[in-house]
């Protein structure tokens, strides 16, 4: 029920205000990163007070502007929105505050361009996630990908400006496919609103237009959430700085590209028109293959933030997998799967950069002994990996076991056999990692331990934790669960 | 003082263009100053035109008081007052960046160059203005007289491109005039209205087709449309940039705004395919034109290209055949001819700290911090992408060219994005981390830091009023062609 609000619009302002303090604070770092945590607590909690109303089943909703005729800027916040933004903005606080200690740790330079474009990115992931309509979707969508750029090139050198290069040409060219998508669904029903369950005179149009309107859709939304064959550039931009690969290329950015998925299959199609033109079993078809290829590609990697990159594009698809199958039970495991990914992957690559910074490793096989060293960072990594590949009592469990009783729901072999074969790469790729990372080191490396700095450590802990609360209760603070199954309820339930 | 709104814009533009010579007797550093403030009445005056048309409608102005159609008739209507504000307002702003650059390479011949601008702006202005078609004939040579002399000013490489220019706009005005004289033997009248009355009873005449293709091809080659744009590379390329960012963005959209006007409003030539070619030239440019800016190394020549590419998004918008499209083209007019003047003060503005034209040698990023983030805002709205002006011309373009049905104009539109994703990419990337330029790192001069700023909040502001704009100005006027 669409109720006016301007709390939607209000959780956009933190970031907003923030880039312009940030660039006038440039010269004076610890104000710059005290602006950039102040931004990321604020929006956290704009977006936890929206939370109450939307458990009630309210949608808070704010219209400021008229864009083009007929179609408004309106940001509402539903029950599928508000747990992306709510993710998104809590995993910023853990990111800035490990931002402050990897930065200072690898000597990084133009950190005031660094947390600006950050905060950039963060005000467009608020506004994916509680854009009403496919034009305001589209807007911050490109936001997203423009301010992401900065932050992929950041280190200036050849490499990380050929990945910024692939990064943009596959953005901006997913870009131009939603652009064309939104543009044809307006031209096809006279509105671009998210409907909860397809827009209904969708149905209307023959069976090739809604396949090639689809394609347009799959393309738009598969290359931020990396689906095979369109996932090139994800590996290629992990020679950004951890933090932004943690949060970006772990939570906002690609998570804003599944998260389109959910979008276009239940609010724009509509699982039942999904199922009847046939096209949720190719989308099914093509996540259960990406997850298998993707898991298969992660167990042949040394470098390990490719590694964790691999995983990513093969967990991402989990996602659109869940939201494909389109029954009650995938759908809110695929949602859930957003959340529960998000905070595992991020530890991980927390991990990942502390290692780096710390020990200056980032290859798998220098790691033997690594355990002993650094204890808890490498105790954080095992348990985060060991949960992500689906072992209780973690949060994935959780969001897996309902994906699988969805695919068994639905009938779909494929999937329930994609999601068993992934779990056990999972831990085929992730083992090996702590296995050797624990094993006695080779005579003649340093032993004495060396953890991560405080402001690297404590985040890392806390989403390690935070994953495995929400593993033990998944409905602690009555969010996750009761999101997820609400958006659910919403997509599935009888129209 | 509202009687005399319609010409006021022209009158201001063209008093300026006569009191610079004679005070620049005094004092030559008055002539920047005084051009742009007559730019800037003229651009006020015509911001007051669009108003005006908004609360009382079109209205119409004999000058000297000779009723039409014997008199010269000057028409404000909803289209007229939006372009006239567009040329004049990036004229004004072009004017106010060029300041610095002139005063260097022109010295004593500043008043000369200013009176030249206004002139030439006295002329875009005109042919807007006009309601007869001779007086679009008298108005499009003034305003190439006066252009041909700025494209010259740099000597050197700029001469020859300016004699090229003279050959193909001189070809382009011949031919305009001929057409109007095969309609004026055909109707008896050159005004505007009285044609657009009598034309229909001589559609199938011999001199009615001669008399459209001899004008829509002589605005062609005026407007720089794909495969008439042959003056337009070199002439963008070695023109003096604070000739490049008046004339990119203004001189092409007048010629534009003239061809729309007698293809929708005038000539109707309906029984003949002209807006089809039209549509189809137009699609064909966006991707010539895209393709060839992706492979130059000089910026100016890529902005040149990428002119050729954007003129066809508007020749596209004026032959899909419908109101969206139409009025499309009609913001995109605006919008390009914002984003092509900011590109090119940017680029006037690392010439005049040192940089070279090569993408190689351009680089300003760290230095010029502001003038290189505008330039990535004008990039941004070349591209189409939101919260821009650029992206709504090609949002309603899409919808224009989806209403037609036809998934080519569909795949231009999108194909164009792409390319100017690539090109535009090329210059952004040189300008913030681009070859280093040995001199002494500095920030742009503050009038062009002021043009470029204003130019920039006005691509947002029109980015996120659009739906203002359509509904009260552009949709209106371009519904009644339907």
């Amino acid at each position: 029920m669409p109720t006016a609000s301007a709390l939607p619009g209000l959780a956009l302002l933190p970031a907003a205000l923030a880039i312009p303090l940030i660039v006038l604070a440039r010269r004076r770092p610890v104000l710059r990163e005290t602006w950039s945590v102040l931004a990321a607590l604020a929006q956290t909690a704009v977006v936890a007070a929206v939370l109450p109303s939307v458990l009630a089943g309210a949608a808070p909703t704010w219209r400021p502007l008229e864009l083009a005729p007929g179609i408004f800027l309106e940001l509402r916040a539903d029950a599928l929105g508000t747990l992306f933004a709510l993710v998104a903005s809590a995993l910023w606080v853990a990111t800035t505050i490990y931002s402050i200690g990897y930065t200072r740790a690898e000597s990084e330079q133009r950190l005031t361009r660094y947390f600006a474009s950050f905060a950039l990115c963060l005000f467009a992931t608020v506004g994916i996630a509680f854009a009403g309509n496919l034009l305001t979707f589209y807007f911050f969508y490109e936001v997203l990908t423009v301010a992401g750029y900065p932050l992929v090139i950041h280190r200036q050198t050849p490499e990380a400006r050929q990945a910024g290069r692939v990064y943009l040409l596959y953005t901006l060219g997913g870009g131009v496919a939603l652009l064309a998508a939104v543009a044809w669904t307006f031209s096809l029903t006279g509105t671009t609103d998210f409907v909860a369950g397809g827009i209904g005179a969708l149905a209307g149009a023959s069976a090739p237009v809604l396949w090639a309107l689809f394609g347009l859709f799959f393309i738009g939304c598969g290359v931020k959430a990396a689906v095979v064959p369109l996932h090139t550039w994800l590996p290629v931009a992990m020679v950004a700085p951890t933090p932004v690969s943690a949060l970006l290329h772990a939570v906002a950015v690609v998570k804003a590209g599944v998260f389109a998925f959910a979008r276009v299959t239940g609010f724009v199609f509509g699982p039942a028109l999904l199922h009847d033109i046939g096209a949720a079993t190719a989308l099914v078809w093509l996540a259960a293959a990406t997850i298998v290829l993707a898991s298969l590609a992660a167990l042949v990697q040394d470098n390990l933030k490719r590694l964790l990159a691999f995983s990513t594009i093969g967990q991402l698809s989990y996602v659109v997998l869940g939201v494909a199958l389109g029954t009650p039970a995938a759908f809110a495991g695929g949602v859930m799967h957003l959340a529960s990914h998000a905070l595992l992957k991020i530890t991980l690559f927390f991990c990942a950069g502390a290692i780096a910074a710390t020990a200056h490793l980032d290859r798998v096989s220098q790691f033997t002994g690594l355990g002993r060293r650094m204890p808890l960072t490498l105790g954080a990594f095992a348990a985060a990996a060991f949960m992500l590949a689906g072992l209780p009592p973690g949060v994935a469990f959780v969001s897996k076991w309902r994906l699988l009783t969805g695919a068994v729901d639905a009938g779909s072999w494929v999937a329930a056999g994609a999601l068993l074969a992934s779990a056990v790469l999972n831990i085929g790729y992730f083992a090996p990692i702590v296995i050797r990372a624990f094993a006695p080191a080779a005579p003649g490396t340093p032993s004495e331990v060396h953890e991560a700095r405080p402001a690297m450590l404590v985040p890392l802990l806390c989403t390690a934790a935070a994953g495995l609360a929400l593993g033990l209760a998944p409905d602690a603070g009555g969010w996750l669960l009761s999101l997820a199954s609400a958006a659910a309820a919403a997509v599935t339930g009888p129209r | 003082m509202r009687a005399h709104l319609p010409i006021l814009p022209l009158v201001i533009s063209l008093a300026g263009a006569l009191v610079i010579p004679v005070v620049a007797l005094a004092s030559r550093r008055l002539a920047w100053p005084l051009a742009v403030a007559a730019a800037l009445g003229a651009a006020w005056a015509a911001l007051a035109g669009v108003c005006d048309v908004i609360v009382h409608g079109a209205s119409h102005y004999a000058v000297g008081g000779w009723a039409p159609p014997w008199g010269i008739e000057v028409v404000l209507d909803p289209l007229s007052a939006w372009s006239a504000s567009a040329v004049a307002g990036v004229a004004s702003m072009a004017l106010l960046a060029s300041g610095p650059a002139v005063d260097r390479r022109e010295r004593d011949g500043a008043p000369a160059f200013y009176t030249l601008a206004l002139v030439a702006l006295t002329g875009f202005l005109g042919i807007i203005a006009s309601g007869d078609m001779f007086n679009v004939f008298v108005f499009l040579e003034i305003a190439a007289i006066a252009s041909y002399a700025l494209v010259a000013s740099a000597g050197g490489p700029s001469l020859a491109a300016a004699f090229r220019y003279i050959v193909l706009g001189t070809v382009g005005a011949s031919f305009y005039l001929l057409g109007v004289g095969l309609l004026y033997a055909l109707t008896g009248t050159l005004n505007m209205g009285d044609l657009a009355a009598r034309l229909p009873e001589h559609s199938g005449s011999p001199l009615f087709v001669g008399g459209v293709v001899f004008v829509v091809i002589g605005l062609a080659i005026k407007m720089g449309l794909f495969p008439l744009h042959g003056w337009l590379p070199d002439a963008y390329t070695y023109a003096p940039t604070a000739v490049t960012s008046l004339l990119a963005g203004v001189a092409t959209k007048a010629a534009a705004y003239a061809l729309a006007r007698m293809v929708w409003y005038v000539l109707r030539p309906h029984a003949l395919p002209v807006t089809t070619v039209l549509a189809w030239t137009g699609a064909i440019a966006i991707i010539v034109g895209g393709v060839l800016a992706l492979r130059q190394t000089d910026a100016r020549r890529l902005l040149a290209y990428s002119s050729v590419s954007q003129l066809g998004y508007i020749a596209l918008g004026l032959g899909l055949g419908n109101a969206v499209g139409l009025a499309g083209a009609y913001l995109h007019i605006l919008n390009h001819a914002v984003m092509k003047s900011m590109l090119f003060m940017a680029v006037g503005a690392a010439l005049y700290r040192g940089g070279r034209p090569h993408l190689t040698a351009l680089g300003l990023g760290r230095s010029m911090p502001v003038t290189a983030a505008c330039a990535v805002v004008a990039a941004l709205s070349l591209i189409g992408l939101p919260p821009t002006g650029g992206f709504f011309s090609k949002w309603y373009l899409l919808q224009g060219a989806l209403e037609a049905r036809e998934p080519a104009f569909v795949g231009a539109v999108l194909a164009g994005s792409l390319l100017a994703v690539g090109y535009m990419y090329r210059l952004t990337e040189a300008i913030w981390v681009g070859g280093v330029v040995d001199h002494p790192p500095a920030e742009a001069p503050a009038s062009v830091l002021i043009g470029l700023v204003v130019l920039a909040l006005v691509t947002i502001a029109v980015g996120l009023t659009s739906a203002v704009l359509m509904r009260t100005v552009l949709l209106p006027a371009t519904s009644g062609a339907f």
